[in-house]
């Protein structure tokens, strides 16, 4: 079981110490780690998920356009940056667990390390509403 | 694999009579096999190291871990430098703006050293180690970055089934908060994994590791988790912090071992003294 590059762990203890929800993926997309806020906006505990693959986490906040109409996973920052591997920002809604709509912003970044090797991505989100 | 210690001290060296058993070079290690030869940094223990080599190799491999100055002071003054005969290749770790020789000429050229690094008389040869395993003669080479100020390589050499890590400067338990029990969130776990001997960072007290989080070093109890962690046999602690004199390593050594049943030996290292493995 090989350790995960710096960059991630580096960006994990980043995400641990951050009052904000954060998500950590590697460059394909599996969600590696997540942080305490984040469960919140997930509705689910790290320690009991483990790692989720880009299939699994994407469609379990139930990201909606301004319309109500669903918001495919290849319109998501991380999903974007994933793939273009250049910050993204973008403001949607979506539904918790709880069945309230909430607007939130999400930023995504790409990690990369020395020579531009790519290890994947980070994302924060900001909630636009008082309580999420 | 003989692994010989020239400096175990962090920081500044401080050699002094209460330093004596200890000693107070900073840090440089050699490893050797027959007649191959590896150097690990440039600390003051480097001058020791080139005065007792005495012509017995003509190329000479140096990893540098890091560019702190306590492991790149001595290197002005390895007389295999100064030899025209000599073959000298110094690895170090890639920057994000300079190259390696850019950085290290900040130190080898006036004002802060009389010479430049590239009027050395030896044939010198300047790599930054690649992301992949790499060969050195028969040595295999891994070279991973770790959490410490900067950038800042271990390494895990191996020679046949011999296994040697070097993590002299590491801070894995930054921000863990005890809960990386997941091995893939341990920063040089692959390089000290089930190694025959791991060589590092034991800068700080329990006490005193509060008041430095984030300074890249570890305490005591924190490297011998680490230790347990990556299952290695052997551990030497390293990088002292220069204002502990020989009875205070001693004492804090015994009084935390007392504490703990370890599944590995566990040592401080002389200088001058030689672990094979």
């Amino acid at each position: 079981m090989a350790a995960y590059p710096l960059e991630i762990i580096l960006s994990r203890q980043l995400a641990e110490n951050l009052a904000i929800p954060a998500f950590i993926t590697d460059p394909a997309g599996n969600l590696l780690y997540y942080n305490e806020q984040a469960e919140v906006l997930l509705g689910k505990r790290f320690e009991f998920t483990g790692p989720m693959s880009v299939e699994e986490w994407s469609v379990i906040f139930k990201p909606k356009t301004k319309e109500g109409k669903d918001l495919p996973p290849s319109d998501l920052p991380l999903v974007q940056t994933l793939h273009t591997r250049r910050p993204s920002h973008h403001t949607f809604w979506i539904e918790s667990l709880g069945g309230q709509r909430h607007l939130i912003s999400v930023t995504s970044l790409p990690l990369l390390g020395p020579e531009g090797t790519f290890y994947g991505a980070m994302a924060m989100f900001w909630n636009n509403e008082p309580a999420l | 694999m003989n692994v010989t210690f020239w400096g175990t001290r962090g920081s500044l060296p401080c050699s002094g009579p209460d330093t004596q058993i200890y000693g107070g070079n900073t840090p440089c290690v050699s490893v050797s096999v027959g007649e191959e030869l590896l150097i690990l940094d440039a600390g003051s223990g480097i001058r020791r190291l080139g005065i007792n080599l005495k012509g017995a190799y003509s190329t000479f491999h140096l990893l540098l871990s890091h560019l702190h100055m306590d492991h790149i002071q001595g290197m002005g003054f390895f007389l295999p430098l100064y030899d025209p005969k000599a073959e000298v290749h110094i690895y170090g770790p890639a920057g994000h703006s300079a190259p390696l020789i850019d950085r290290l000429s900040r130190y080898l050229s006036p004002p802060l050293f009389p010479i430049r690094i590239r009027e050395l008389p030896c044939r010198l040869f300047v790599h930054e180690v690649p992301p992949r395993p790499f060969n050195i003669g028969s040595f295999r080479i891994v070279a991973q970055r770790v959490i410490h100020p900067g950038v800042t390589i271990g390494y895990r050499i191996q020679h046949g089934q011999s296994i040697l890590a070097y993590l002299p400067d590491h801070e894995p338990m930054l921000g863990a908060n005890g809960r990386m029990k997941d091995l893939r969130w341990l920063s040089g776990h692959d390089l000290a994994h089930q190694a025959g001997l791991l060589i590092h960072d034991a800068q700080f007290t329990d006490e005193e590791y509060p008041r430095f989080v984030g300074w890249g070093h570890s305490s005591l109890s924190q490297t011998l988790e680490f230790a347990r962690l990556t299952e290695v046999r052997q551990l030497a602690l390293f990088h002292h912090d220069p204002g502990r004199d020989d009875l205070q390593m001693e004492v804090l050594f015994q009084q935390t071992l007392a504490q703990q049943v370890l599944p590995f030996d566990a040592r401080i290292p002389k200088e001058g003294e030689i672990l094979v493995i």
